[in-house]
Parts: structure tokens; C-alpha cells; sequence
């Protein structure tokens, strides 16, 4: 591992993915992400790095898109409305199968909305996004240190199932300033998949479409596509279990109020309440494994959005009447004592 | 036997899916020829657009991606600034460029992105059926201006080889056409002077072409030949609107 540093979310993400080989970022200001742009620009000249400000959000989820094509690991990184306007070429990399990577620090919405920390994009994420049968897998970070873990792994995965990764950050991970380990830096392949559009060069030339060649081709294609995204579903669930195994109560929640949530089981252990928490790392593909054989529980999920996250939880428990949901929007983060009541009003009525 | 003509062997052996009389399959050739007499085959990146030739990939052997409506120059962005060393051609139509991806290409020549644009502007949308795009001329009837296209409801035509001129970035920019013997050479020309100066690494340049669709226009091939000297033309005038080598 590389040094120790005290770092705000955003750069130390844009360190530690220079440091994992992605030499390319194409992005649009945007609060509350602008500090992946602003950082990639004040390092490009030194360490080889191209940086280029697009004129919009879609314009720069395309450009991830043809240095991705042209096998170079790529990033943008981006807010709510910027996402938004990105999900044309989400859909479009995950039917041309591009490993391009994108940070979304969420803030709320609807529409411009406000610029504190929010998961009201959960939906849009794990849900496909854009147009058409698609997913992209979502890694979720409750701190800096796992920002910096993540991003890299954030790359391998884009390149290991040729397809478009989201790691959504949210403003509290991403303003936050925390001491963080960077990893060191890795040399990356000239190419990193093998029908990339390099010249034809010694080769048979490469073609990347996503123009259907008529219905049977088509549904033969996306049944690929498909086979493709239910293996990443069997593979790739991650979750953490804090407290679970003699819990009565289960806390379920992501991102930066997982932490806050962190401190709530603490509370409710020491006021003799038997609480827990599974912290999903990864919403899509959501861990419907960490509710297996948990029948017997109580599900509390906790949300920065109106109640995105508790449907995928819904499904993935038996009884559906065991969970219940707590949610702010507008920006605010409830404390841990306010969900420490919360679960007392609820549970202990 | 001397060999005088031939299918261009950057080409693969497979025939144009393009309406008769079409200007595309003439464009076509025209850049596989200056791909096979330049020996670029294994340089080329062949940027694709959405619209008439969005099949185009069938007919190359070179590289080839497909990008969305309208966002080639953005896509190809992306692509030349990973592989500087690559020749990376940007084919887009009128409906494509100048209506869903303005703000892609203007930027693109803002940026100086060190690419080859071609621009066939056959002043209507020919893959959806024929209707207007920006480029349309007054009071030409397309599926969406029934009866006439008016500058007062839907605008003028857009002239984009001038309008690209004037952006510092583009250090190069020729309108040509392909409905005569003579013009088809004059495309020829253009296409492989554009190709030439990405591949000494200067700036973006823009080739726009005039291109016959008698489908989309709802004329025979030889009369759209005509339309495009007597009706296009006159909008459109051919000639280069910038070159900074000779200007300078």
C-alpha cells in the first residue's frame, strides 16, 4: 500500500484512481463533484494525464465512452442533474459493453434541487438508468478510505464483465476530509479488452454497434445481455454484517448514513436493545443474500430519499410486515440518536 | 493485364445497402480508395453516426464504432485523445450533426480535437422517411413541412462548412459535392487533404458534401443530380471557407 494522507473525499477518489490506471477523465463542473475535475486537471501535466472539460454531462459520458472503446480506463464524475443527462450513454456502454466508470455524488432532486448529500439516484442506478434492458453495478462507500478502496475495484469489474460501473458517492462522502491509506500505483495494459477499436492493425478489424440487425437478432442479443447481468447477480453481492447474528432489529442502510447508522446500534446496545445493521457495499446487484435466513427479524431501513432502497429490501425478505423505513430528504442526515427513537418508536410502542 | 479498377480493398465484400443514387456509397468508396492508397488501413478508426450509413461498419475493414445520434464528435473525443497515433474519421449526416449533435460539434471544433469530420448534407432526414432538418431548403416539402419548408416558422438552412470556418479550432473546412464526375474528384481531393493533416497531427478538419437522395426528395437519381447543382448549390456554395496553411 502507498502513504497515509488526510484528504477530502473527491480528490483522494481522483488520487486513488490515477493511481489504479485511469489516466483519462472527462467532466462537466457540478457541485457537489467538482473537485474530481478540478483534481485530474492540477495533476495532468506532471503524470500523463488527459484531462478534458466537456461542454456538457452528455457530451462527457460519451467521451468516457470512446476512450473506454479505445481500451483506456476512463471517468467522469458527476451530480444528480449531470447523471440525468449521462444516462443516454450509460445505456448506450452497456450495450456496447464499454468498462467506463462513473461517480455520481448524489445530491437531491427532483430537478436542480439542493447540494447536500442525498441517495435520492438509487432508483435511476440500480435500476438501469436509460432506456432499454440494462444494469450497471453499483459500489457504495460509506467512507473516503472505502472511495479510495472501491474505485479501483470499480474498474476491475467494469473490465472483467465489459460493462459500465457506478460508484455512487453521495456530498457528505465526497466534502468530507478523513486520513486514508492511497494504494500504489498500478501500471495498467495499453489495452484493456480485446475488441477494442485500436486500428486494425495484424488483426481482423473490430466493430462496436449497438444497431440491431432485425427482432431474432436482437433478442438473441439481449438474452446475451441478460445471461450476463444474472451472472454478476450470482457473483457479485457484497455486504457487511454488523451485529446481526443475535440482533432482533436489523438497520439496513448505505453510503454516508450507514455511518451515522453505525453509531445507532451502538446506542441501542448499550441502552440493551438487540440492533444490528447489514450495510450494503454494493446496491446493484443488491445483496439479497444478507437476508437469507433472517426470517425472524425486524428490518429497519434508513434512507437519505423517500424510500428507494426498502423495496429491494422488501423483496428480499419473507415477510414483507417486517420492515419499516425512516427517510430524510432536502439534503438533511438524521443523527444517531434520531433514528436511535425512531427504532424505539416503532419497536417498542 | 493491367488492373485500372477496382473495389478498394479497405472495403469488405459486401455491397451497399444505400437507396440507388445515393451520395453515401460514392463517399464511401471515396475514403476506403484514399485509405487504400495511403496505407492507413490498420490507422483507421472509422467513427460511425446514426442515420443512412449507421451500417456502414459492414462495409469497412477497418475499425469501426457506431456512436449515438448525434454525439460522434463527442464519442471520437474521447477515442483520439486515448490514441492520438490513430486516424480517426468522423462521419456524420445533417439530421445527425446539425440538428441532435450541434452542441457535440461545435464544441469539438472550439476544443481543436485533432480529428477528420465529414459531413454529408443531403438537406433532409433520410433514414426516418424524409423529414426536415436544419439544413432543409426554403420551401422544400419533406414529410414534416408538407407543405414547404418557411424560414419565418422553421428557420433558414444552416451553412456548416462556413460556420465551422469561423472557429479558431478548425484549420480546415471545404464544401464539396458529389453529383458530377468533376465535383466527385473535387471530393476526393478534400477527403484525402483532410485525412492528410490529421495524420501530421494538426488541428480538426471539416469536409462538408452535398449529396444527392432521391428517395428522401422523392426524384429520380439524375434529376437529384440537378437538384443538388440548381437548388443546393445556390445555398450551399462550394469552395474552401478556410485553410490557416494558405491563409497564414
Amino acid at each position: 500500500m502507498g502513504e497515509k494522507v488526510f484528504m477530502q473525499g473527491n480528490a483522494a477518489l481522483s488520487e486513488a484512481a490515477i493511481r489504479a490506471g485511469c489516466k483519462m477523465f472527462f467532466g462537466y463542473p457540478i457541485t457537489p463533484s467538482s473537485e474530481m475535475p478540478e483534481y485530474y486537471a492540477e495533476q495532468a501535466p506532471g503524470r500523463d494525464l488527459v484531462f478534458v472539460q466537456a461542454e456538457t454531462e452528455v457530451a462527457a459520458f460519451n467521451m468516457i465512452a470512446g476512450a473506454a472503446a479505445a481500451g483506456k480506463r476512463a471517468m467522469t464524475g458527476t451530480a444528480g442533474p449531470g447523471f440525468s443527462l449521462g444516462q443516454e450513454a450509460m445505456s448506450y456502454m452497456a450495450a456496447a459493453a464499454l468498462p467506463a466508470v462513473v461517480v455520481n455524488v448524489m445530491r437531491p432532486g427532483p430537478a436542480d434541487g439542493e447540494i447536500l448529500a442525498s441517495q435520492g439516484d438509487y432508483f435511476q442506478a440500480t435500476k438501469g438508468g436509460g432506456h432499454g434492458d440494462y444494469n450497471v453495478i453499483c459500489l457504495t462507500p460509506y467512507s473516503v478510505q472505502e472511495q479510495v478502496d472501491m474505485i479501483g475495484e470499480a474498474f476491475e469489474l467494469a473490465e472483467k464483465y465489459l460493462n459500465p460501473v457506478v460508484l455512487l458517492s453521495d456530498a457528505t462522502l465526497a466534502k468530507m476530509r478523513e486520513n486514508v491509506e492511497l494504494p500504489s500505483e498500478i501500471v495498467t495494459k495499453d489495452v484493456s479488452f480485446e475488441g477494442a477499436v485500436t486500428g486494425a492493425k495484424n488483426r481482423a478489424h473490430n466493430v462496436i454497434t449497438t444497431c440491431g440487425d432485425g427482432p431474432a437478432q436482437w433478442e438473441a442479443f439481449n438474452l446475451k445481455l441478460q445471461e450476463k447481468f444474472q451472472t454478476i447477480r450470482e457473483n457479485e453481492q457484497q455486504w457487511e454484517n454488523i451485529r446481526t447474528e443475535d440482533a432482533e432489529i436489523i438497520i439496513v442502510a448505505f453510503g454516508s448514513v450507514a455511518r451515522v447508522a453505525l453509531d445507532t446500534v451502538k446506542l441501542a446496545r448499550e441502552n440493551g436493545l438487540k440492533v444490528g445493521m447489514i450495510r450494503p457495499k454494493r446496491v446493484w446487484p443488491f445483496p439479497e443474500k444478507a437476508f437469507k435466513d433472517m426470517d425472524d427479524k425486524k428490518f429497519f431501513v434508513v434512507e437519505l430519499n423517500a424510500g428507494q432502497m426498502v423495496e429491494d429490501v422488501k423483496l428480499s425478505v419473507k415477510n414483507k410486515e417486517n420492515v419499516q423505513f425512516y427517510g430524510r430528504l432536502g439534503g438533511f442526515t438524521p443523527t444517531p440518536i434520531e433514528l436511535y427513537e425512531k427504532i424505539r418508536e416503532l419497536y417498542l410502542k | 493485364m493491367q488492373v485500372v479498377y477496382k473495389r478498394p480493398s479497405a472495403l469488405q465484400d459486401n455491397y451497399f445497402k444505400y437507396c440507388g443514387g445515393c451520395g453515401h456509397a460514392i463517399i464511401n468508396k471515396l475514403i476506403a480508395e484514399i485509405i487504400d492508397e495511403k496505407g492507413w488501413l490498420g490507422d483507421t478508426i472509422m467513427v460511425w453516426p446514426i442515420g443512412c450509413s449507421v451500417y456502414a461498419d459492414q462495409y469497412f475493414k477497418t475499425d469501426s464504432i457506431c456512436a449515438l445520434h448525434g454525439r460522434a464528435p463527442a464519442l471520437a473525443t474521447g477515442i483520439k485523445r486515448a490514441r492520438p497515433q490513430n486516424l480517426v474519421v468522423v462521419y456524420q449526416g445533417d439530421g445527425d450533426m446539425v440538428s441532435e449533435g450541434m452542441s457535440e460539434i461545435i464544441h469539438a471544433a472550439i476544443r481543436g480535437e485533432k480529428f477528420s469530420v465529414i459531413f454529408v448534407n443531403n438537406a433532409i432526414y433520410g433514414m426516418t422517411g424524409g423529414q426536415m432538418a436544419p439544413t432543409t431548403l426554403e420551401g422544400q416539402k419533406t414529410s414534416t413541412t408538407p407543405y414547404g419548408k418557411s424560414i419565418a416558422h422553421e428557420g433558414a438552412p444552416v451553412n456548416m462548412a462556413e460556420l465551422i470556418s469561423n472557429i479558431t479550432g478548425c484549420i480546415y473546412s471545404e464544401r464539396v459535392a458529389v453529383n458530377s464526375p468533376r465535383n466527385i474528384a473535387m471530393t476526393k481531393k478534400a477527403i484525402r487533404k483532410s485525412l492528410e493533416l490529421q495524420m501530421e497531427g494538426k488541428g480538426m478538419s471539416f469536409v462538408e458534401i452535398l449529396s444527392p437522395c432521391p428517395t428522401g426528395w422523392g426524384l429520380k437519381p439524375l434529376k437529384s443530380l440537378d437538384f443538388v447543382e440548381d437548388n443546393m448549390i445556390p445555398v450551399y456554395p462550394l469552395g474552401v471557407f478556410k485553410d490557416t496553411e494558405v491563409d497564414h
